[in-house]
């Protein structure tokens, strides 16, 4: 595939082909009836801390949500959407995975009200979560839309040529990619694990800062055990340009999860695939509130390293992490940098469905102690 | 004959109200076609629109912080979200989320303070850009109650009545002194004036500094000098018209002038400082103790000597009518008890373009007291700097510098 020149009017046509992410807002919302409905009978010691304490934690101000049908892309469905791309079998037989990836300048709301011009791939940040399976044949056929140069370079083994490093490849098409340009990056799915890929334009705090990442995930050959399987690229918005971040989120939003909780299910197997994206800061968490996981570093090893409640990622840093709730409630998970997590990286998870509680027990049950509420000891 | 004179006048037979008003009526319909037609020939604005607040008051109450916010810019802003101490918070407009321009809202901020912490807040806008606000020492704002007030009055009446009425007992020493010290008296009030001028300008324009800059800044303190200036030269071109007219202008009415002018002035620097121990106190910055109040009180004592240095009565030696014991008190009234009357605004209406405005107009004032009073030390030879002119002029300057050395608000 070499460098070809293609139109504007055809790079929109490409840009409006990525599939356009209807809002899951009625859906999501649909718990906040049976949430309102909680407080009262939870005898307005709100466990789920959000309802109801008038300073539980901080977050944005009231009355105001942000507009995730402009953004074009929801974060609750961003958890769960994972690109497989499209797939056929090559001469040899060998599985042959494909994606076109647009560059995109976009206005995004990263906290209600507040607007910032992104450059995203696929018109989201982060960008999609792109999957395949290890020794797989990989083709991400990458235009670029927007008015700035970029590339994408991802994190595996791969020639030079492939690595989306400007100044390496021009004469034969790769290295950096101007505005309406295009090219495609072939590679194989390996190692196994879970990485990342991003921008690597110069300025490059700035190209990435601007939302070009996402998350690349490589299965290992024989799968992973069954599980609800979920995408968390942690981020960061410098809204004013100096260098710092205004906003910190998971999955770009800032308190989303708090105001439509993570949904899991008690005892089932949850898989975070954990990435951090930010830039600015050297240092990012994960914490998750009254239970473990165990870690799988960069996923590249089906051991895990570690048991533990939290865990720290340097820029680029990623992690599989493997839990089971329990109880029912909300949980809370945030960055144990708390600056990040009261600056909007904080959010629940919410095990069971409170709408589906009823009576006064049971949604003490849900929100208090699995043995009967508050003072349940004696 | 009175034809021909009519057309050698400059617009011909058209009354002058007219050739008044015509160009005005043509300006209003040449701004109104430019405004309608959205300034023809000059295209988009260059850049993203230009985001300026200002924090003009800062108020604390228990679990809330309140900013005035005052858009100055060229364009509407959005305030989107607040952050405290990094950390987003809930909060509320009064005046609405989106500021016009020269418009202001006011935040309340759901936050837990605690008395003595500092606090950062950043306000974040529409745009993602953010407007910075710093509370030094956390403090809780006093309730503008009638307590409050009479707390203010106190206070002003403490550090500008009282003083100002004590340096006054001076009078009889002044009465009994001679020509040549009384020159050297009026030196020190002049030196004394002077020091308090370029207090008050500092002020101003420290707290200039602070306000909006659509509303001028420090260009009010410097209009609010000249005006005041201005205005009391033609009050006094009035009054001397007037006193002429009336009699003869005797010369203990021109002591009780030159008096007359000094309060004023002096009031009218007591009321900034006034605005500044009011606000002052307002923001918890200032601790109210005895030693503050001693400080000020020998501070404005010297102030009530300068008001009675022109009472000797007459210019050739004493013995002129001693003034009325109410004129007097009059005098020391108007010098003092507007730092009863600033300290009001200061602590319950505090805001930075109007004190710029205030200090400016008190610099103003001084200034056109020292012009108006400088010739009575003159010497024999009608010399204005002589030795003792200048001696006095150090000497009240080195009183202000020092006494001030007791008081810094």
């Amino acid at each position: 595939m070499g460098n070809r020149r293609i139109s504007r009017r055809g790079l929109l046509g490409a840009a409006a082909a990525v599939p356009a992410v209807a809002g899951l807002n009625a859906l999501a919302r649909g718990g906040l009836g049976g949430e309102a409905a909680l407080a009262e009978p939870a005898g307005g010691n709100a466990a789920a801390g959000h309802a109801g304490h008038e300073f539980a934690h901080a977050t944005f101000a009231p009355g105001r949500s942000v507009d995730h049908r402009a953004n074009g892309f929801h974060p609750t469905e961003l958890l769960r959407d994972f690109d497989w791309g499209k797939t056929r079998r090559l001469a040899g037989g060998r599985l042959l995975r494909e994606w076109t990836i647009v560059a995109q300048d976009k206005e995004i709301e990263v906290a209600p009200g507040v607007k910032y011009e992104a450059w995203t791939y696929n018109g989201r940040v982060p960008g999609p979560t792109l999957r395949a399976r290890e020794g797989e044949k990989l083709r991400v056929n990458f235009v670029n839309s927007s008015d700035h140069p970029h590339t994408m370079h991802f994190h595996g083994i791969h020639p030079a040529l492939m690595d989306g490093m400007p100044g390496i490849g021009e004469r034969r098409g790769g290295g950096q990619i101007e505005p309406g340009e295009s090219f495609a990056y072939e590679f194989e799915a390996t190692p196994f694990g879970l990485h990342l890929y991003h921008c690597h334009v110069a300025p490059l705090a700035a190209h990435i800062a601007r939302g070009l990442y996402g998350a690349f995930i490589v299965d290992p050959k024989q799968g992973r055990p069954e599980a609800d399987e979920m995408v968390m690229v942690m981020n960061g918005f410098d809204t004013d340009f100096d260098l710092g971040n205004e906003i910190y989120a998971v999955n770009t939003v800032g308190f989303h999860y708090i105001d439509d909780p993570v949904r899991v299910s008690r005892d089932e197997l949850v898989r975070i695939y954990l990435v951090n994206a930010l830039e600015y800061d050297p240092l990012n968490s994960f914490h998750v509130h009254a239970n473990f996981f165990q870690s799988y570093p960069t996923g590249t090893s089906l051991q895990p390293s570690e048991y533990t409640d939290t865990i720290v990622q340097g820029q680029g840093q990623r992690s599989i992490l493997e839990m089971k709730f329990p109880f029912d409630g909300d949980y809370m998970f945030h960055a144990h940098v708390s600056e990040f997590a009261e600056l909007g990286w904080t959010g629940f998870f919410r095990v069971g469905d409170p709408a589906k509680l009823s009576s006064a027990e049971a949604a003490a049950l849900y929100c208090k102690l699995p043995w009967g509420g508050a003072g349940g000891l004696s | 004959m009175e034809a021909a004179a009519r057309a050698e006048r400059p617009g011909g037979g058209l009354p002058a109200w007219a050739l008044g008003t015509i160009p005005l009526a043509l300006i209003a319909a040449a701004i109104g076609a430019f405004a309608l037609l959205g300034g023809p020939g000059l295209g988009e604005r260059s850049g993203p629109p230009v985001e300026e607040l200002s924090v003009e008051r800062t108020q604390l109450r228990p679990g809330e912080i309140e900013l005035t916010l005052r858009n100055d810019g060229p364009d509407p802003v959005e305030v989107a979200q607040v952050a405290v101490n990094d950390g987003f918070t809930a909060f509320s407009a009064g005046g609405g989320r989106e500021i016009g321009r020269l418009g202001s809202t006011v935040l309340r901020i759901s936050y837990p303070w605690i008395e003595g912490e500092a606090y950062e807040i950043f306000v974040l806008t529409s745009s993602g850009g953010t407007v910075d606000a710093e509370i030094a020492v956390a403090a809780e704002t006093p309730a503008a109650d009638l307590d409050f007030y009479g707390l203010m009055a106190l206070l002003g009446i403490y550090v500008g009545v009282i003083p100002v009425a004590l340096g006054m007992l001076w009078l009889p020493f002044v009465r009994r002194i001679d020509a040549r010290r009384i020159g050297a008296l009026i030196a020190f009030t002049v030196g004394l004036l002077a020091f308090l001028a370029i207090d008050a300008g500092l002020e101003g324009l420290e707290i200039a500094a602070a306000a909006p800059a659509a509303f001028g800044g420090s260009a009010l303190v410097y209009a609010g000098a000249v005006v005041a200036y201005l205005l009391l030269a033609a009050a006094d071109a009035w009054l001397r018209r007037r006193g002429e007219a009336a009699q003869g202008a005797g010369v203990a009415a021109g002591g009780v002038y030159l008096a007359l002018l000094v309060a004023l002035g002096i009031g009218l620097h007591n009321l900034g400082e006034g605005l500044a121990i009011g606000s002052a106190y307002a923001s918890g910055a200032l601790a109210l103790g005895a030693f503050l109040v001693v400080g000020f009180a020998i501070h404005n004592t010297t102030e009530g000597l300068a008001i009675v240095a022109p009472l000797r009565g007459g210019d050739g030696g004493g013995g002129g009518a001693s003034p009325r014991l109410s004129r007097l008190a009059g005098l020391g009234l108007l010098a003092g008890a507007p730092a009863v009357l600033g300290a009001w605004i200061g602590a319950a209406a505090f805001d930075p373009s109007l004190a710029a405005l205030l200090f400016g107009v008190g610099v103003g004032a001084i200034a056109r007291v020292i012009v108006q009073i400088a010739p009575s030390m003159r010497d024999g030879d009608g010399r204005l700097l002589h030795p003792l002119s200048v001696a006095g002029m150090i000497a009240g300057i080195a009183a202000l510098y020092l006494t001030g050395l007791l008081v810094s608000v």
